[in-house]
C-alpha cells in the first residue's frame, strides 16, 4: 500500500512538473533520490499526485523563494492521513478542474505562479482551502528549522538573552 | 485561624480571580490579617515553567475556553473563538503583559465633561479624580518597580526602540523615551533586572518583569491569611434572601463541584468572564443576574483603539531582541478634537517572533504581497498603537443563546463595533506610526489590524449613580453591599494609557475600604 512519492510520482512526472512550471529549478534530480530529504516522504493513504499538488499549493500560498521545498514538505504532510484523505482529494481533484478548464493538464501544470493564484483565488473562500491556508500559518512558520531562513533567532533564555549579545547592535542608523 | 480554609468559614472574602487585580487585593488583604480564599481557573507557572516559544507558551497560559463573537472588528472574522488574548494561570495576565505602566490622565477620568456629548458613545465621567487616585498609583509604581518612578532609571534602548526614537525625533516629537515599565532596569525587590530575553509576552524567566504569580501571591501566602485554589473555575454567586452574596460555587479540576462560603466576595476575572458570572448568576430574586439593576452589566465593553504598524528597512532590525514594549511616543495621548477625534493615543514599540507575526501581521492575507513581507521579517521595526475607545452600550458580553461550556453555561458572546471616533483616530494614528519609520528610510510600511484583546475594560462600569453602572467608586456593587468588582471591567471610560496600572491601584485602593469596611463591622 505505501508509495513513495518519489516512485508514486515518478522522476520523470516530477521532472515534467518541474520543467512545466518553472517554479521548482531550485530541486536538483538528486533531491528526488536522497532518501533523508523530506521528498522522500512516504504517502500511505492519499495519492501521490495530491501530495504533489499540496505541496505546490502551499508554496503558492505563502510564496518564499529562499524557503526550501523540505519546510512546504513537512507542513502538508499530516494531510496524508484517513481523516483528512476525503477532503484533499476532493478539494485538488476541484483545483484540477478548474485548470483542465483552462486547457491545462492539471494545477501543477500551469506555468506561472500568477495564473495559479487566479486559481486559487477562485477556491478562496472554500473550507478545503482556508484549512490548507490556515494550517500553513503554524505548519510552515512554526518549524523551528526554518527560522533561522528569516533570521528568527528563537529562544534565547538559555544564551542569557541578549543583553550581551546585540540588542542595541544596530549600526546603520 | 490560617490558611488552609475550610469550605463553610462564611468569615473570608472570596476572590475571584489572581491576576492584576485579584493577586494585588489578595495579597494586600493578607498582609492587613483578613482571611482570603482566592479561587483560580488556572494553573500554578512560574520563571522556570515559561517557555520561549510563542505557539508553545500560548497552549501553556491562554484563556482557550469557548468564547463567540460578532460585530464589525476583525477579530470576529479572523480569531472568531478568540476574542481575547489572555491568561489562565495564577497570576493571570500578568505573565503576559508587556509591563507599560502608564497615569490615567487627569482629563481622561473627566471624559464626558471633556469630550462633550459624542454621538453614539456612552460617556461617563468616573466618579473619581486623578487627584483621587494619585497616592495608590504611587503605591502601585513602587509594587511594581515602574522605571522612571522611585528614582529607578529607564531601561536601555533595544534596536527596535532606537528605529523608533529616531523616527519620532525626525517629526518633532518630544515625549519619546523607553517608557515607565514594570521591567526592571536593575535588580529591584526581589527580582533579576532584565536579561533582554525578548519573551515578554510569554512570561519573564528572570522575573525581571513584575508579575502577581511571583510577588503578591506567594508573599500573601507567606502571612498564612491568603489560600489560593488552583484550577478551580468559578460557575456562580449565590446569595441569600436579604440580596447578599453567601459563596461561590466553582469546579475544580476533577470536574466535581464545591461551594465556597463567604463574607464578602470580589469578581476579578477580567472583563469578559466577570460579567458573564455575574449574568450566570441570575437568580428569582435578580433575574438579570447579580449586580444588574441598571442593565450595565456586561455593557460599554471596551478593548482600546488599536493596531499596530510595522516597517521594512533595507538593514536589518532584529526587532525580536530586548523588551517587547519598552518604547513610546506620548505626544499623542493628549485630548486634542482638531486631529478629528477626541481623546488620544500611544504609540509603543512592538515585536512579534515570527511565528505570531505570520499569524497577526494580516490575518487571512496570503500570496507574494503576504509572504515578501515576512521575507523581510529580520528587516522589520514594530509598534503597537493604543488609544481611547468610546464606550458603546451595544458594545457588550451577553451569555450565547446556543453555545455551552463543558459546565453546562452558557459561554460569553463578545459583540464589539468600532464607534466612528475609533476609527478616525485608528486612521491617524496609521499615518502617524508609517510617517515615524518613513522618516527612517522604510522601504515597506504595515498597518496592522488589532489583534485580540488584551486591554479588556468597562463590563462592570463605576459610576457615581446607581442607574448609569454596576460598581461605586470603591468597586462595590451598587446592589449588593459585600459583592465587589476588583478588575478593568469597573473602568468607567478607557482612558489612552495601558491599563494595568490602574487595575493595581485601584485593587490597593479597594483593598482599603474593604479592610477598613470590615474593622468597622460595615461589611
Amino acid at each position: 500500500m505505501k508509495k513513495e512519492i518519489a516512485e508514486g510520482l515518478t522522476r520523470r512526472q516530477l521532472l515534467s512538473r518541474m520543467l512545466a512550471t518553472g517554479t521548482l529549478v531550485a530541486i536538483g534530480p538528486g533531491f528526488i533520490s536522497a532518501p533523508n530529504t523530506a521528498w522522500a516522504l512516504q504517502v500511505n493513504v492519499i495519492q501521490p499526485g495530491t501530495m504533489a499538488t499540496l505541496i505546490q499549493m502551499a508554496r503558492d500560498i505563502y510564496p518564499h523563494d529562499k524557503v526550501a521545498d523540505e519546510f512546504y514538505v513537512t507542513a502538508m504532510k499530516g494531510y496524508d492521513s484517513e481523516t483528512k484523505k476525503d477532503m484533499v482529494e476532493k478539494g485538488v481533484s476541484e483545483l484540477n478542474g478548474l485548470a483542465k478548464a483552462q486547457g491545462y493538464a492539471s494545477y501543477a501544470d500551469v506555468g506561472w505562479e500568477k495564473d495559479r493564484v487566479a486559481l486559487l483565488q477562485k477556491i478562496e473562500g472554500s473550507a478545503f482551502f482556508q484549512t490548507i491556508r490556515g494550517g500553513l500559518v503554524t505548519g510552515l512558520y512554526n518549524q523551528k528549522a526554518v527560522w533561522p531562513v528569516f533570521g528568527y533567532e528563537g529562544s534565547s533564555f538559555e544564551h542569557g538573552g541578549y543583553v550581551n549579545r546585540g540588542f542595541d547592535d544596530i549600526n546603520w542608523l | 485561624m490560617g490558611a488552609p480554609f475550610n469550605k463553610n468559614d462564611d468569615s473570608v472574602v472570596v476572590i475571584i480571580g489572581t491576576g492584576a487585580s485579584g493577586g494585588v487585593l489578595a495579597n494586600e488583604l493578607a498582609q492587613k490579617g483578613v482571611s482570603v480564599v482566592a479561587l483560580e481557573a488556572g494553573g500554578r507557572y512560574l520563571p522556570d515553567d515559561y517557555v520561549n516559544d510563542e505557539w508553545a507558551s500560548f497552549g501553556q497560559l491562554a484563556w482557550t475556553d469557548p468564547r463567540t463573537t460578532s460585530g464589525d472588528w476583525r477579530v470576529a472574522k479572523d480569531f472568531s473563538g478568540l476574542p481575547a488574548w489572555i491568561v489562565k494561570a495564577v497570576g493571570g495576565t500578568t505573565t503576559h503583559w508587556a509591563g507599560a505602566s502608564l497615569r490615567i490622565q487627569d482629563h481622561e477620568f473627566r471624559a464626558r465633561t471633556v469630550y462633550g456629548d459624542v454621538k453614539g458613545a456612552n460617556l461617563l465621567d468616573w466618579p473619581i479624580t486623578l487627584a483621587d487616585i494619585e497616592p495608590y498609583y504611587a503605591k502601585a509604581e513602587d509594587k511594581l518597580g515602574v522605571t522612571r518612578t522611585n528614582g529607578i532609571p529607564g531601561l536601555p534602548g533595544s534596536n527596535n526602540f532606537k528605529v523608533f526614537e529616531k523616527g519620532a525625533k525626525a517629526l518633532g516629537y518630544k515625549n519619546v523615551h523607553t517608557g515607565r515599565m514594570a521591567i526592571n532596569s536593575r535588580e529591584r525587590d526581589g527580582r533579576n533586572a532584565c536579561q533582554q530575553v525578548g519573551f515578554c509576552f510569554q512570561g519573564c524567566k528572570y522575573g525581571a518583569k513584575w508579575s502577581s504569580a511571583y510577588t503578591d501571591i506567594p508573599r500573601g501566602e507567606a502571612t498564612g491569611n491568603l489560600e489560593v485554589r488552583e484550577k478551580s473555575h468559578v460557575l456562580k454567586i449565590e446569595h441569600d434572601k436579604s440580596g447578599k452574596v453567601t459563596g461561590v460555587v466553582y469546579v475544580d479540576s476533577d470536574g466535581k463541584q464545591h461551594l465556597q462560603k463567604a463574607r464578602i466576595v470580589c469578581v476579578a476575572g477580567n472583563s469578559i468572564e466577570s460579567p458573564r458570572m455575574l449574568l450566570n448568576s441570575a437568580s428569582s430574586m435578580f433575574p438579570d443576574g447579580l449586580a444588574n439593576s441598571s442593565g450595565q452589566v456586561g455593557r460599554n465593553y471596551m478593548r482600546h483603539m488599536t493596531g499596530s504598524v510595522y516597517g521594512v528597512f533595507d538593514k536589518p532590525v532584529k526587532m525580536w531582541r530586548g523588551t517587547t514594549m519598552a518604547g513610546i511616543i506620548q505626544d499623542e495621548a493628549r485630548h486634542d478634537s482638531s486631529r478629528g477625534f477626541v481623546g488620544g493615543y500611544e504609540l509603543e514599540t512592538l515585536s512579534l517572533g515570527l511565528p505570531f507575526m505570520a499569524a497577526f501581521l494580516d490575518p487571512g492575507a496570503w500570496g507574494r504581497e503576504f509572504s515578501s513581507a515576512l521575507d523581510l521579517y529580520e528587516n522589520m521595526a514594530g509598534m503597537w498603537i493604543v488609544g481611547e475607545d468610546m464606550p458603546q452600550e451595544t458594545n457588550a458580553i451577553t451569555l450565547d443563546g446556543k453555545v455551552k461550556d463543558k459546565h453546562g453555561l452558557p459561554v460569553p458572546h463578545v459583540h464589539f463595533d468600532d464607534h466612528p471616533n475609533d476609527v478616525a483616530m485608528r486612521k491617524h494614528a496609521y499615518q502617524q506610526g508609517a510617517a515615524v519609520y518613513d522618516a527612517v528610510g522604510a522601504t515597506r510600511t504595515f498597518p496592522t489590524p488589532p489583534y485580540p484583546s488584551t486591554h479588556n475594560l468597562g463590563t462592570n462600569r463605576m459610576s457615581e449613580k446607581a442607574k448609569d453602572g454596576v460598581v461605586n467608586k470603591w468597586g462595590q456593587t451598587h446592589d449588593i453591599a459585600n459583592l465587589f468588582v476588583s478588575d478593568g471591567s469597573q473602568f468607567t471610560t478607557g482612558a489612552a494609557e495601558n491599563p494595568t496600572l490602574t487595575i493595581v491601584a485601584l485593587a490597593i485602593r479597594q483593598a482599603d475600604r474593604i479592610a477598613s469596611q470590615m474593622s468597622k463591622g460595615v461589611l
